[in-house]
């Protein structure tokens, strides 16, 4: 058998674009919003629907997003995968589409994803309904945000993690967002600002959890020999990981150690790179904890250290590690599952195409996915051409 | 399928008052807990293999995948591993907890105390809400 390590540059992405974000109104509805994400992405790639042969989505708004989105885009796929990880579906997407591209089972794969939240409900709207007896929700928690509030109590036990250094990636991915037109909240944000919020699920409040915006996102992957005709340089497929070992938070070993601990290990051993090779860090940062823990988890640094590591602007705009340069689901965008969008801006920022928030130099990329209540984890490692 | 409704229900020897089945219907591993429930017993799941407390219920051990798994009524005593208080407006403040079960096994559970914190000892307390029981916690008096 094969090494996964050969596929690394096997594959790139070729094409990337938000739809409309932030509140599209009542007229607008999901399917329409990654309709629209992903004819913007074709148009990036300079590729139309009848070159797509193989469609990757999921969805909390309609069953069989895949053969829905097909339908409505005219694709006649010969390879469909509407893998259901919540928020990291889309990365897991992009690791089987290389996978898929290399074994010839299709060529130009379309990931798409779009939620009209925000307008159609006010809350987030998760996958699917639960047809089996839960063990959690008779007790009251406001899930998801009380299990991630749960790990983040648990966190600040074992580390004297503080709230403040929870408040600090708040603030930081503000001041990313600052720098994006595209973000849904610019405003000033100060670290008092997230403390006196009103607390959610202690010790989480209000400015510690994402954001619920509208927003669709669609990415296209393609072979690294077609990548080359086509319309923008592309970002190359590098190595990439999945796992996840629960799906409720009363069923993780432990509080403080998410997948991402295997996950990007395992990314960095197929790409052949550590994490003081990479240059831009996008993480899925639903909630402040999120952040400290994949931090840790990925290698950027030790266990427990996260805190010291955000405090002082540390992933801020002219801190020592540009992360969630967009503004992250905590002040850009957070449609329900915020995957994508860790790979757009991550595409965005190995072309050279983020504007102001540009980080100089931007040859290595790592996208990280979340799903569920810190259950599902995937990575991704992207690079320009001159690490393939 | 019918005939093995001890199979699917598991072992309860040493569980009083553990109802059976209705004649005729079968018992998955969660209808067996709710049953048990019903009768004020906290009950997990150990394997016999491999003896790893198993909860939620499920039809075979978790942990090494033998088709040993048999009920065993815990003593509902444990460790707070980690706690989050909400305030809702409509009703008063109460914590949600994640208990570490002397016997070995975790769940999530609700106690009715904002302070309570972490590493608090905790024992669990029937509470007959509506048409189900809850297993909640209270601090005990070694808690703090």
């Amino acid at each position: 058998m094969r090494h996964e390590r050969e596929l690394r540059g096997t594959a790139a992405i070729v094409g990337v674009a938000e739809s409309d974000l932030g509140e599209v109104g009542p007229g607008v509805n999901a399917l329409d919003l990654a309709e629209q994400a992903a004819g913007r992405a074709l148009d990036d790639a300079g590729l139309r629907s009848t070159d797509v042969d193989a469609v990757f989505s999921h969805s909390a708004f309609y069953p069989m997003p895949t053969v829905v989105l097909a339908e409505r885009m005219g694709i006649r796929p010969r390879y469909s995968d509407s893998t259901a990880t919540g928020g990291s579906s889309f990365l897991a997407h992009l690791r089987h589409a290389t996978a898929a591209i290399d074994a010839g089972l299709c060529e130009v794969a379309l990931i798409a994803y779009g939620s009209n939240q925000r307008s159609a409900s006010g809350g987030l709207v998760s996958s699917g309904q639960n047809q089996v007896p839960s063990y959690e929700t008779p007790f009251g928690p406001r899930l998801p945000v009380s299990a991630y509030a749960l790990a983040a109590a648990r966190h600040m036990h074992e580390f004297g993690t503080t709230r403040e250094h929870l408040a600090e990636v708040a603030v930081a991915a503000r001041r990313w967002a600052q720098l994006n037109p595209a973000a849904f909240e610019r405003g000033e944000l100060s670290i008092d600002d997230v403390l006196g919020a009103r607390t959610v699920s202690s010790p989480l409040t209000v400015r510690d959890c994402c954001l619920v915006t509208d927003g669709g996102g669609a990415v296209v992957v393609t072979s690294a020999e077609r990548a080359r005709d086509l319309a923008k340089p592309p970002v190359h497929y590098l190595g990439g990981a999945e796992a996840h070992e629960h799906m409720s938070i009363s069923q993780m070993a432990d509080l403080t150690v998410t997948s991402a601990s295997v996950t990007g290990p395992r990314a960095f051993e197929l790409a052949g790179l550590t994490p003081s090779d990479v240059d831009v860090v996008e993480l899925y940062d639903a909630f402040t904890i999120n952040t400290l823990l994949f931090l840790e988890d990925l290698g950027f640094c030790a266990k427990g250290e996260a805190g010291d590591f955000v405090a002082d602007g540390g992933i801020a705009p002219g801190g020592h590690l540009p992360v969630n340069t967009n503004g992250g689901g905590l002040s850009y965008c957070h449609p329900g599952m915020y995957g994508i969008f860790t790979l757009i801006e991550s595409t965005r920022q190995l072309r050279g195409e983020a504007g102001d928030r540009q980080v100089a130099d931007a040859h290595v990329a790592l996208a990280h996915g979340n799903g569920g209540m810190l259950s599902s984890q995937v990575t991704v490692l992207l690079g320009d051409d001159s690490v393939v | 399928m019918t005939d093995d409704v001890p199979e699917a229900a598991g072992d309860r020897a040493g569980l009083p008052g553990a109802p059976a089945a209705p004649p005729g219907q079968q018992c998955g591993p969660d209808a067996a807990y709710q049953a048990l429930l019903a009768e004020d017993v906290l009950a997990f799941q150990a394997c016999g293999a491999c003896s790893t407390a198993v909860f939620p219920p499920r039809g075979r051990c978790s942990a090494c995948g033998a088709d040993a798994l048999h009920w065993r009524a815990s003593a509902g005593v444990g460790s707070v591993y980690s706690t989050t208080a909400l305030t809702p407006r409509e009703k008063p403040a109460y914590s949600v907890v994640l208990v570490d079960l002397d016997e070995g096994f975790r769940m999530m559970s609700r106690v009715d105390d904002a302070a309570v914190a972490i590493d608090d000892r905790v024992q669990v307390r029937f509470s007959h809400e509506g048409d189900r029981v809850l297993p909640v916690f209270e601090t005990t008096e070694a808690a703090r």
